[in-house]
């Protein structure tokens, strides 16, 4: 193992600066989360119901795959199924900042899991990777999310009405937009275009023949493949 | 299956959150167990990437225009500029104008 990664800092001040980083994006995020709290309405869970799901689960596209699920009785073994299978992507996102993460404490490096989400890691990688190892970013980004999602789903909830259809403003490409950016903002070189070349092919691949929501896993697991057998030489 | 009558629904949320937090776990537990050699790290630096290319596919070749065009615009942005929140503005601006027309 090479001696670049370095331990990550987690400090109050940290902290406090991945929230502002991150607080602009949850705040589109957050639309999503007025979605999420109107559908929950109109499909029939409590007040108490949708408020610990958003608050506890804390993931949208499972929680938006839970409602369709939702009746009086509810498939126990399917509905968290398919709750993993949304968010195995996770697995995928905390194993990459192993190399940094794994030489913190282990309540530090688990605690600073506790909110992972899409947007939180993206930024945190991409600041790792350029030496800027301060895993507030994962923490007070986090939060800011976390935060956005439980508000957005209270206004949700109780004015859902007015505000129907993020995709009319666009909203609905906030974290698409935000990944493909994050993505472009890394290091490029011959060895990460080949990964993403045979990555997405095979994620395409899975989303047309392979059962729902395991492109990801696929796509991502086909790039790996590529870093894997294509070392970088260590300079 | 389970009824959601009494506190059966608060049951599926403390089950769902947990198999969600367990997707936030795993990664960093898994890599614990295994040595992190170049190939592996070879492995998971590639796979970064490759996740985010991922999640775009379905939005990519099944979106709408105005989704694809996002993306275009965002791709371009990132391209010229190098900025990401300008680049994010201006595919969710060209998302929500092209449904407008």
């Amino acid at each position: 193992m090479s001696k670049r990664y370095v331990v990550p800092s987690l400090t109050f001040a940290g902290v406090r600066q991945g929230f502002w980083r991150l607080l602009p994006l949850s705040l589109f995020v957050a639309a999503f989360g007025l979605a999420f709290g109107l559908a929950a309405v109109q499909t029939g869970l409590s007040t108490t119901e949708i408020v610990l799901m958003s608050a506890t689960v804390f993931a949208g596209t499972a929680q938006f795959a839970a409602l369709e699920m939702w009746g009086a009785q509810v498939p126990v073994l399917p509905l968290l199924a398919t709750t993993f299978a949304i968010n195995a992507r996770m697995l995928l996102m905390g194993a990459t900042l192993y190399p940094w993460l794994g030489q913190m404490p282990v309540g530090k490096r688990y605690g600073s899991l506790i909110l992972l989400s899409d947007a939180n890691w993206a930024m945190t990688l991409n600041d790792f990777n350029q030496g800027r190892v301060n895993a507030g970013v994962l923490v007070g980004g986090g939060f800011a999310l976390w935060l956005t999602w439980l508000v957005g789903t209270l206004v949700g909830m109780a004015f859902g009405s007015g505000i129907t259809n993020p995709a009319a403003f666009g909203l609905d490409m906030v974290l698409g937009c935000f990944m493909l950016s994050m993505a472009l903002a890394g290091r490029k070189n011959l060895r990460t275009i080949a990964a993403w070349v045979v990555g997405g092919l095979a994620a395409y691949a899975a989303y047309r023949w392979l059962p729902e929501n395991s492109h990801v896993i696929v796509g991502a697991a086909a790039g790996g493949l590529v870093g894997a057998f294509w070392v970088e030489r260590q300079s | 299956m389970i009824a959601i009558a009494d506190h059966g629904a608060l049951l599926l949320i403390a089950l769902m959150a947990l198999v969600t937090l367990v997707t936030r776990f795993g990664g960093v537990l898994m890599m614990t167990f295994i040595p992190l050699g170049p190939r592996v790290e070879g492995f998971i630096n590639a796979m970064a990437g490759s996740v985010l290319i991922a999640v775009l596919v379905p939005i990519a070749v099944e979106g709408d225009p105005g989704a694809r065009l996002a993306l275009l615009a965002t791709g371009a942005m990132m391209l010229g500029f190098k900025r990401p929140m300008p680049a994010i503005a201006s595919g969710i601006l060209v998302a929500a104008l092209v449904r407008l027309v």
